[in-house]
């Protein structure tokens, strides 16, 4: 699985999601937010701590954690 | 009969009457409970952050003769995963047999809200949809087109801009329409998934309808959750509806053969769940497109640009912290006028109560208990306690509307996840700062129960309000008392901030220990919607937050305040060979004080001062004046001066604050805390672990003290 996440995209930088991957439950919250295969996804903004990250899909802005990012993966 | 009775009375006779059932569904945050409150009259706090009701709110209205029962169901983004609230909302629309159900989508993100939408029209067809938030989305140029919108559901759709009440009549008309409609005339819309997957969902339903009879919508409904083997929805239904679809041969029979079709087509039992999903998702994407135009793209830069200074490395934390210490300072400064006001008045009333007591002959150390017993301490609570909460919650809830809450959370989240916690701790650590018990309350938008525990038992660690003036008092006169002038308020605003740290940096420690030990658990997933930027509706955000929480826990002090009054009361009058019960009882707690590098007196305050924080000095005073009742008084320099005359040293004055801090929440807290924990160890936890805190610290700084100063 050395597929590309959302990790790894830049500030700014739009990725198209291919797949959710990992544990039921995030994979499902993730999903019900609309990120299914084919949608746009942009990190937008960063916790002064570095971590959780915010991402623009589908008109809303959304926080997620490193961890729970990672299962977001990319085309 | 009061008018609140009244008020009672007429409800209760609406519930027997109302002839109709509407249910209240829709995203978090799209102002369901905003309609709720302008349709019910009734003042459910609404917030602009996710997953503010978590059980259903029940209200009732009367429209054109007719009474109509409408339940708030929490915001949820889908009804298909597991968490609390989905579930609810589930069920309600599912097993509640509403008459209508009205889906509340944001405008200004049709098309994630239209997810909802979708899913609910595989349940029901008496929806109603109603499109909220226009002027936002006015404002943000997006124009949606509601007539194309009703036309491709095939149910009606109404749009509305719930903060003006004028809006809603249109809402009420076709609520009306819907629940005297008896039946449903057109299909509604209905999602088609890929042709296999449709083939394999009609083969179970026919079965499920063969067996038993139910409406065909849910049956279909139904055999998707069948397939899918998603036992917790399954489990809902056979206990609902008293109906077996799991363990049930010949479904069994035909779901089996349904999955192996779909493998033979390449189709897996996991992937089938990702396809139900994508479809709606795509689907609702479809819609939103077709009835969406978007007159200006960059509709959120002006937000984004706000979210990026408000949550900049260097600029986010720091920001907040000015955020809350300008609160704190308006709401001290604030709430001293009519505090003084509120003192002299019941002081006033006070003295003809006196007079009148006299007058009727009555007993002395009766009109003594009444009155300086349980009268005094009474308008004592209400005297300090109630201008901070109303200054302080109306200002929160203004950062609330606003949206700067989420970003609160975004931005600390990072810490709290560390300690295994989540960083919505931060939001009710900041609810905590005005009143611990409304920040326990808050700990419902934490999802995980395991987080949502521990940032309950850590709430106290924050000092209210009620600890405020308490703590500026004790580090003006030891603190800064010392220097004079302007460096004095510098000194002391320090000092105050260094307990506030310490309180935050040990809510940290606290959660991190809990997570390790008795609440074991890693830190669950954080999605966190940061909601668009709104204008606060000022005059509603001071209404409702006097009204939702000022009030309500000032309720809940008084009850608790009263008979208090008259327990500080028989203790500092009742004696025992001369010596007063309140002197024993601090002889005996003086071993315990001193080595916390206090006095049994203080000690004795902080127990007695449990109904509220706000009268553990006037007690401390009452003890060291031999008083037999509160005493209140203003000028610092002179309580400077009686403290300073009992012993009090720079040490006892750091370990008062430390101690007040680190205690045992308040009466009202612990109410609210057995409250939501619906357990009575949990309470008893609560009330250990800021106590063993503040023992074990104030032992520390003793020691410490008396090591390398004297």
């Amino acid at each position: 699985m050395n597929e590309k996440t959302v990790n790894e995209l830049e500030l700014g930088e739009i990725g198209i999601v291919n797949k959710i991957v990992g544990e039921e439950t995030i994979k499902r919250r993730l999903l019900d937010l609309g990120l299914i295969e084919g949608t746009d996804i942009k990190p937008v903004l960063v916790s002064p701590s570095g971590d959780p990250r915010a991402f623009e899909f589908r008109g809303s802005l959304i926080a997620i954690r490193k961890e729970d990012a990672e299962n977001i993966k990319l085309k | 009969m009061s008018e609140k009775e009244k008020l009672a009375m007429e409800q209760k006779e609406t519930k027997q009457k109302s002839t109709y059932t509407i249910a209240l569904a829709g995203n978090p945050n799209v102002g369901k409970s905003t309609i709720f409150n302008n349709l019910t009259g009734m003042n459910q706090h609404t917030g602009n952050w996710t997953g503010k009701t978590v059980a259903n709110a029940t209200g009732y209205f009367e429209y054109r003769g007719e009474q109509y029962k409408i339940v708030d169901i929490p915001g949820t983004y889908s009804i298909m995963s597991h968490s609390e609230e989905e579930e609810i909302a589930r069920n309600y629309i599912c097993f509640g047999n509403p008459d209508a159900t009205i889906v509340v989508v944001d405008a200004t993100s049709l098309e994630r809200n239209l997810n909802l939408v979708l899913q609910i029209t595989e349940i029901t067809n008496n929806l109603i949809v109603c499109v909220n938030l226009l002027d936002e989305a006015k404002k943000k140029k997006i124009k949606i087109n509601l007539e194309l919108l009703s036309n491709i559901l095939k149910v009606p759709v109404v749009g509305v801009t719930a903060r003006n009440k004028k809006t809603l009549n249109n809402l009420l008309k076709v609520i009306r329409n819907v629940c005297e409609r008896k039946e449903q005339i057109n299909p509604i819309y209905q999602i088609h998934y890929d042709e296999k997957i449709e083939k394999a969902i009609e083969e179970v339903r026919e079965i499920i309808s063969k067996q038993y009879k139910i409406e065909e919508k849910l049956a279909r409904w139904m055999s998707i959750k069948v397939l899918d083997g998603e036992e917790r929805i399954l489990k809902e239904i056979e206990k609902q509806l008293h109906i077996q679809l799991m363990n049930n041969r010949e479904i069994d029979k035909v779901k089996k053969e349904a999955l192996e079709a779909l493998k033979e087509e390449g189709i897996y039992q996991e992937e089938f769940k990702e396809k139900i999903v994508s479809t709606i998702v795509k689907d609702a994407e479809e819609i939103g497109k077709k009835v969406c135009k978007f007159e200006n793209k960059d509709y959120a830069n002006r937000d984004r640009k706000i979210d990026k200074i408000l949550t900049s490395k260097k600029y986010g934390i720091p920001i907040m912290i000015l955020f809350l210490l300008l609160i704190f300072w308006i709401t001290i400064v604030g709430a001293n006028y009519p505090s003084q006001f509120l003192f002299s008045l019941f002081g006033k009333i006070q003295e003809k109560l006196i007079e009148f007591a006299t007058y009727i002959h009555c007993p002395e150390w009766l009109s003594n208990m009444l009155i300086l017993g349980i009268y005094q301490t009474l308008t004592w609570v209400i005297s300090v306690m109630l201008p901070p909460m109303a200054i302080f919650f109306p200002l929160f809830t203004i950062l609330e509307d606003l949206g700067y809450l989420p970003r609160i959370a975004f931005n600390m989240d990072g810490f709290f996840k560390k300690a295994c916690c989540s960083g919505k701790q931060m939001i009710t650590m900041c609810m905590g700062f005005g009143c611990n018990s409304c920040g326990v309350t808050g700990c419902r938008i934490i999802d995980s129960p395991r987080e949502r525990l521990i940032a309950i038992l850590t709430n106290n660690l924050v000092p209210c309000n009620g600890r405020f003036p308490f703590l500026i008092t004790i580090a003006t006169i030891f603190i800064a008392g010392t220097i004079g002038g302007i460096g004095a308020s510098v000194i002391s605003t320090i000092a105050v901030m260094g307990v506030i740290i310490l309180g935050i940096i040990m809510t940290l420690v606290i959660s991190k220990i809990l997570s390790k030990t008795i609440l074991k658990g890693m830190p669950s997933s954080f999605v966190l919607e940061l909601p668009p930027y709104r204008k606060p509706q000022f005059f509603k955000v001071l209404v409702r937050s006097i009204f939702d929480r000022t009030i309500f826990i000032l309720g809940r002090a008084v009850a608790v305040a009263a008979p208090a009054g008259l327990v500080i009361w028989l203790f500092a009058n009742i004696g025992i060979q001369g010596q007063s019960l309140l002197t024993i009882i601090a002889n005996f707690l003086n071993p315990l004080a001193n080595l916390m590098g206090l006095d049994g007196y203080i000690l004795t305050a902080f127990i007695l001062g449990i109904p509220a924080n706000e009268i553990v000095l006037p007690i401390i005073l009452m003890c060291y004046m031999q008083g037999t009742s509160l005493v209140n008084m203003e000028d610092t320099f002179a309580i400077g001066e009686i403290l300073r005359q009992n012993g009090w040293t720079i040490l006892t004055a750091i370990n008062v604050m430390i101690f007040t801090v680190f205690h045992f929440p308040c009466a009202t807290t612990l109410l609210t805390i057995k409250k939501e924990t619906e357990s009575w160890k949990w309470t008893a936890i609560s009330f250990l672990i800021p106590t063993v805190c503040g023992i074990v610290l104030c032992m520390l700084t003793t020691l410490v003290y008396h090591v390398f100063v004297i």
